[in-house]
C-alpha cells in the first residue's frame, strides 16, 4: 500500500513541478488523439450521416461493419498499419513509421467506427420531417442536411468525447506504429508502460492520473449528453 | 447500462467468484506442481532458450513449474527485490552486484554468455568507419549523427549501450539518437525500417536477421560479451524451487542444452555455457 | 406583404395536371386538374387518409409525382425547383422546430435566402408580431406550449413572404381553446399574409370559415371543388354532404317531376318535396343539414309550407350553446340543431310535439 501512496504523492509532486518530460508527453497525447479524433470526424461524420439517412441494398452490412468497428482491437488495428506504413508496405514510401503521423493514421481508423456509430444513431433520433420542413421553407438539401446534423448536435458531441476517450487510452497500435520514441513519438500510454517497466512509478503514476482525468471528463459529458437528451420529445398540448 | 447487461455483469461476478475459490483449492492441493516465478530478459525469452530448457527441467523435477516474466534486466532485477520473483536470469553485471550488495539475493552463479554486436544498414554511412572497437564505431556513428536508436528501457542490453558511450566519451544525445523505450525485437525493427544503427544481443539478432535489413558492424569487442547469472532471491516465496532452478540450469545436463542451442536453426550457437567459472575469472573478462 | 413579381388576383400562379402518386402500389393521390390563383384562399378539405397532406407537398414540389405536372406561372416544375422553392413555404402539420430560439427558427429561412442581418431582424419581428409572440423571441423552443409552437411554426413561414403559403392542418393537435385562438388569429392573418393560400383541413367548420374555394378530397381524388356557399349548398355527392355534415334519411324513390321540384316518397311512406330533377322512379337518398330544420311549435306553424311533419322530440342534446334534438315521426325521423335560447323559449322536453320543417331547397337528392 505504501509503494501506491507514495507513487500517487510523488505522480502530484511532479504533475505540480511541471516537469517538462510529462508534460511535453500529455501535450503529445493530446495533439495526436485530437488529430485524429478531428480527422475521424471528417470521415465519421458523412458516413453515419450517409448510413443514417439512406436506404440502399447492403446498407445492413455497412451498418453492420461500423459497429463492428467499434470492437476493433487497437494491436490488430495498429497490425494493420504498420504493414501498409512499413517499407516493403504499400504507403512505405511517405516515410510515416515512427512518426505521430502513422499514430494519427491508426486512431483515426480507431476513432472513425465510434463517431459513424454514434452520428448513424444521432442522426436517425431527428425526425426526418424536420429536413421536409426545412425544404419546405425553402431551404437547398444541404442547408437542410446541415439543419438536421445540428438537431444532432449533442449526440454529436458525445462522439467526438467517446472517439477521443477510445484513442486516447489506447496503447497497442501507438505503441507498433509510433515505437514510444523518447521526445518523438512517446504518449501517455506508451510511456506508462516503459516506466512502469522502469521502476519509475511516480511518472507512471503522474501520466495515469492525467489519463483518468481525461477519461473521466470524457465520460461526464457523454453522459451529460445522454441525461439531457430525453428532454426534447414533448407532448404539443398546452 | 441495460438491464440485460447488469444481469450479465452480475453473473460474471459470481462465476468470477467461484473461480476464485476453485483456485483457491488447487493451491491449497499439493499434488499441484510448485510455481517456480523467475524474471528474466526480454533477450531470452526473444531468442527462445526457454522452449529448450523448461519441459528439460520439468522432467528433473515434475514437482516445479517455472513461470517467466520477460522484462528488462532492470525490472527484472526491481521485481525480484519487491518479492514478485523467486529466482532472476539477468545479464546486467552491475545492476546484479548492486542487489547482491543491498542483500536482496542469497547467491549469483554464472550461468551463460553470449555477444552483443552494433548493427545497422548494409550500406549504411558508419561502414567507413574504424571498427577495431566498439566505442570507435559508436563514436564515428556519433560524428556521422547516422540514426541510432537506444533501447531506453533501462534493461541489460540499454545499460551496457550507456557503457559504451561512456567509453566513447561522447554524450549522446540529438536527433539522430532515438530512445525507443522498447523491447529488443521492436527496436530492432525500427532500426531496419529507419535504417538506423542499434546494439542488440547476437541472439535476438539472429532470430530475426530473416526480417531485417540489418547486417552486423561490429562483433568480438571483449567489452561486447554479455553474461547472464542466475540470482536466487533471498525473500523468495518458493525459495526451495528458486534453488533448485539455480543448481539445475547450472547442472551439466542443462549446460549442454544451452551449449547445444541455435546449432540447428543458425548453425551456430547463440549462448556459451560457462558455469563454474570463478568470479575472479568473470571480472577479468567483463 | 407581396410575392416579388405582380399578378392579378385570379390569375392561375400554380396547377397540377393529373397528378397520381403512389406509395407501395396504392394509389394515394390521383387529381386530374387543381389550381391555385392568386390572392384565394384554397382549403384542400377532406378526411384523414384522403390523400390531402400528399397533394400539399406534391403542390409545394417537395415531392416528385409519379405521373402528371405540375405548372408555376405556367411553367413546369419538377422537384424542388430552385425558383418555386424560394417563392413558396409550407408550414407541416406538426411544428417540427429546431432547438435554439423563437427567433433564430424564424430567421432561419431568410438565412437560407441570404438575406442581410438587419433584414433579417425586421422580417423576425414583423413575422412575429403576426402571429402575436414577438415577447417569445429570446425563448428556447423546447420551452414553448404546443398552441406558441404552432404560431412560432407560422411565424416561420410568413417570414419568407412567399408568393403561396401551404398550410397543412395548421390548427391539429391543439386544444379546443388554443385551437379556437390560433383559428380567430389565422382568419385575421390569411388576409394579408401571402398573395395565395393552401389550407389543408379535416374540418369543414376550418374550411368553410377561411376560404375563398374548397377541394373536398375523398380516396385520394377531389370529389368536389367550388365556393363554401356551392359546396355548402349543393354537395356534388352523398360523401361531401355527409362530410360537411349533412344526415340522411331513409331511401325512397322519386315519383313526380316538374319545374326543377320533384316528390319523393320515403320507404317509410313519408313524401317530400326537393329541388332538382331526377328520373321519375329513380332510386335516391335525401339528405338535409340539421341547421335547416326549422322547429315550432304546432299552434304557431304555418300549415302551408311544404315537408311539414308533426313530431314529438324524442331526445335533447345540448352541445354548448347548441341544441341537438331527435325529432320522431311516424313516418320518418329528424336530427335539428336550435340555441339553448330557442330551446328554453319553446319549453322544449322530451315528449313535446313540435313542428319540423325543411324547405325543398334544403334537401340534397343523390341517387341511392
Amino acid at each position: 500500500m505504501d509503494v501506491l501512496v507514495d507513487a500517487a504523492r510523488q505522480a502530484l509532486a511532479l504533475l505540480l513541478s511541471g516537469d517538462p518530460y510529462l508534460w511535453g508527453i500529455i501535450a503529445r497525447s493530446l495533439q495526436v488523439s485530437g488529430s485524429a479524433v478531428a480527422l475521424g470526424l471528417l470521415v465519421g461524420i458523412p458516413i453515419g450521416t450517409w448510413l443514417g439517412l439512406t436506404r440502399f441494398p447492403g446498407r445492413g452490412i455497412a451498418v453492420a461493419l461500423v459497429n463492428t468497428g467499434l470492437a476493433l482491437p487497437p494491436v490488430v488495428v495498429g497490425l494493420f498499419v504498420y504493414l501498409l506504413l512499413s517499407r516493403q508496405g504499400p504507403f512505405g514510401e511517405l516515410g510515416w513509421l515512427y512518426t505521430t503521423s502513422a499514430m494519427i493514421a491508426a486512431q483515426v481508423v480507431l476513432a472513425a467506427p465510434y463517431v459513424a456509430a454514434i452520428t448513424l444513431a444521432a442522426v436517425q433520433a431527428v425526425p426526418p420531417e424536420l429536413r421536409l420542413q426545412a425544404r419546405a421553407l425553402g431551404a437547398g438539401r444541404w442547408q437542410a442536411l446541415l439543419l438536421h446534423l445540428r438537431e444532432a448536435r449533442l449526440s454529436l458531441m458525445a462522439a467526438v468525447a467517446a472517439g477521443f476517450g477510445a484513442v486516447i487510452s489506447e496503447v497497442g497500435a501507438v505503441m507498433m506504429v509510433g515505437g514510444n520514441v523518447h521526445g518523438e513519438t512517446r504518449v501517455i500510454t506508451t510511456a506508462i508502460v516503459l516506466e512502469t517497466r522502469r521502476g519509475q512509478f511516480a511518472t507512471a503514476m503522474a501520466l495515469g492520473l492525467i489519463l483518468l482525468a481525461i477519461a473521466f471528463a470524457a465520460n461526464a459529458f457523454i453522459t451529460r449528453v445522454q441525461q439531457a437528451a430525453p428532454r426534447r420529445r414533448r407532448p404539443l398540448t398546452s | 447500462m441495460s438491464e440485460s447487461s447488469d444481469y450479465s455483469s452480475a453473473r460474471g461476478l459470481v462465476v468470477l467468484g467461484l473461480a476464485t475459490m476453485l483456485g483457491l483449492l488447487f493451491i491449497g492441493c499439493s499434488t499441484e506442481p510448485r510455481e517456480i516465478i523467475l524474471a528474466s530478459t526480454t533477450s531470452t525469452e526473444d531468442s527462445g532458450l526457454f522452449e529448450r530448457l523448461l519441459p528439460a527441467f520439468r522432467e528433473a523435477h515434475p514437482g516445479y513449474r517455472v513461470r517467466v516474466i520477460a522484462v528488462g534486466s532492470g525490472e527484472a532485477l526491481r521485481l525480484a527485490a519487491r518479492g514478485d520473483a523467486d529466482a532472476v536470469l539477468a545479464h546486467s553485471p552491475g545492476a546484479e552486484e548492486e542487489f547482491m550488495a543491498a542483500g536482496h539475493g542469497e547467491s549469483r552463479q554464472p550461468v551463460m554468455y553470449n555477444d552483443f554486436v552494433i548493427v545497422g544498414p548494409p550500406a549504411g554511412s558508419a561502414r567507413h568507419c574504424a571498427l577495431e572497437s566498439a566505442a570507435a564505431a559508436l563514436a564515428c556513428i556519433a560524428a556521422d549523427s547516422a540514426t541510432f536508436i537506444s533501447r531506453g528501457d533501462d534493461s541489460g542490453t540499454h545499460a551496457r549501450e550507456r557503457r559504451l558511450w561512456d567509453l566513447a566519451g561522447i554524450e549522446a544525445d540529438g536527433e539522430w539518437y532515438l530512445e525507443a523505450g522498447q523491447g529488443m525485437g521492436a527496436v530492432l525493427m525500427m532500426a531496419s525500417e529507419m535504417d538506423a544503427y542499434t546494439l542488440t544481443d547476437r541472439g535476438t539478432y539472429l532470430s530475426l536477421r530473416e526480417r531485417l535489413h540489418l547486417s552486423v558492424l561490429v562483433e568480438g569487442d571483449p567489452i561486447l560479451r554479455n553474461q547472464y547469472s542466475v540470482i536466487v532471491v533471498r525473500d523468495a516465496a518458493e525459495l526451495e524451487g528458486a534453488r533448485t532452478f539455480a543448481d539445475w540450469i547450472t547442472s551439466e545436463p542443462a549446460q549442454s542444452l544451452i551449449g547445444a542451442f541455435g546449432t540447428e536453426r543458425f548453425g551456430r550457437r547463440l549462448f556459451t555455457p560457462n558455469a563454474g567459472q570463478t568470479s575472479q575469472e568473470l571480472k577479468i573478462e567483463n | 406583404m407581396g410575392g416579388g413579381k405582380e399578378a392579378r388576383r385570379g390569375d392561375v400562379l400554380l396547377s397540377g395536371e393529373g397528378l397520381v402518386r403512389r406509395y407501395d402500389d396504392a394509389t394515394v393521390v390521383d387529381v386530374d386538374s387543381i389550381e391555385v390563383r392568386t390572392g384565394e384562399v384554397l382549403a384542400v378539405l377532406g378526411p384523414n387518409g384522403a390523400g390531402k397532406s400528399t397533394l400539399l407537398r406534391l403542390l409545394a414540389a417537395l415531392e416528385a409525382p409519379e405521373d402528371g405536372r405540375l405548372l408555376y406561372r405556367g411553367r413546369a416544375v419538377g422537384r424542388d425547383d430552385p425558383e418555386l422553392r424560394r417563392t413558396v413555404a409550407a408550414v407541416l402539420q406538426r411544428p417540427y422546430l429546431w432547438r435554439g430560439t423563437v427567433a433564430g427558427n424564424v430567421e432561419f429561412a431568410l438565412k437560407a435566402r441570404r438575406l442581410s442581418a438587419s433584414e433579417r431582424r425586421e422580417r423576425v419581428r414583423q413575422a412575429l408580431q403576426m402571429v402575436d409572440i414577438v415577447d417569445l423571441a429570446d425563448v428556447p423552443v423546447d420551452t414553448l406550449s404546443g398552441g406558441e409552437a404552432q404560431r412560432v411554426a407560422l411565424a416561420r413561414a410568413l417570414a419568407v413572404e412567399p408568393e403561396i403559403l401551404f398550410l397543412d392542418e395548421p390548427t391539429a393537435d391543439l386544444d379546443v381553446s388554443v385551437r379556437r385562438r390560433l383559428l380567430g388569429d389565422l382568419e385575421r392573418i390569411v388576409r394579408h399574409a401571402a398573395p395565395a393560400i393552401v389550407l389543408v383541413t379535416h374540418d369543414p367548420g376550418e374550411a368553410f370559415a377561411l376560404a375563398d374555394r374548397v377541394v373536398v378530397m375523398e380516396g385520394g381524388r377531389i370529389v368536389q371543388a367550388g365556393t363554401p356557399a356551392e359546396i355548402f349548398e349543393s354537395p356534388a355527392t352523398e360523401f361531401v354532404a355527409s362530410f360537411t355534415g349533412a344526415e340522411f334519411m331513409l331511401n325512397g324513390t322519386v315519383s313526380k317531376v316538374d319545374e326543377g321540384t320533384m316528390t319523393v316518397r320515403l320507404e317509410s311512406g313519408a313524401s317530400l318535396e326537393a329541388a332538382g330533377s331526377a328520373e321519375p322512379g329513380a332510386r335516391v337518398r335525401v339528405g338535409y343539414r340539421p341547421e335547416d330544420v326549422v322547429v315550432s311549435l304546432p299552434q304557431s306553424s304555418s300549415t302551408s309550407a311544404r315537408n311539414r311533419f308533426d313530431t314529438t322530440v324524442a331526445h335533447l342534446h345540448p352541445r354548448g350553446g347548441l341544441v341537438r334534438l331527435r325529432l320522431e315521426a311516424d313516418s320518418l325521423s329528424l336530427e335539428a340543431v336550435i340555441t339553448r335560447h330557442a330551446m328554453e323559449e319553446l319549453g322544449l322536453q322530451v315528449g313535446t310535439s313540435v313542428v319540423a320543417q325543411v324547405k325543398a331547397t334544403a334537401l340534397h337528392v343523390f341517387p341511392a
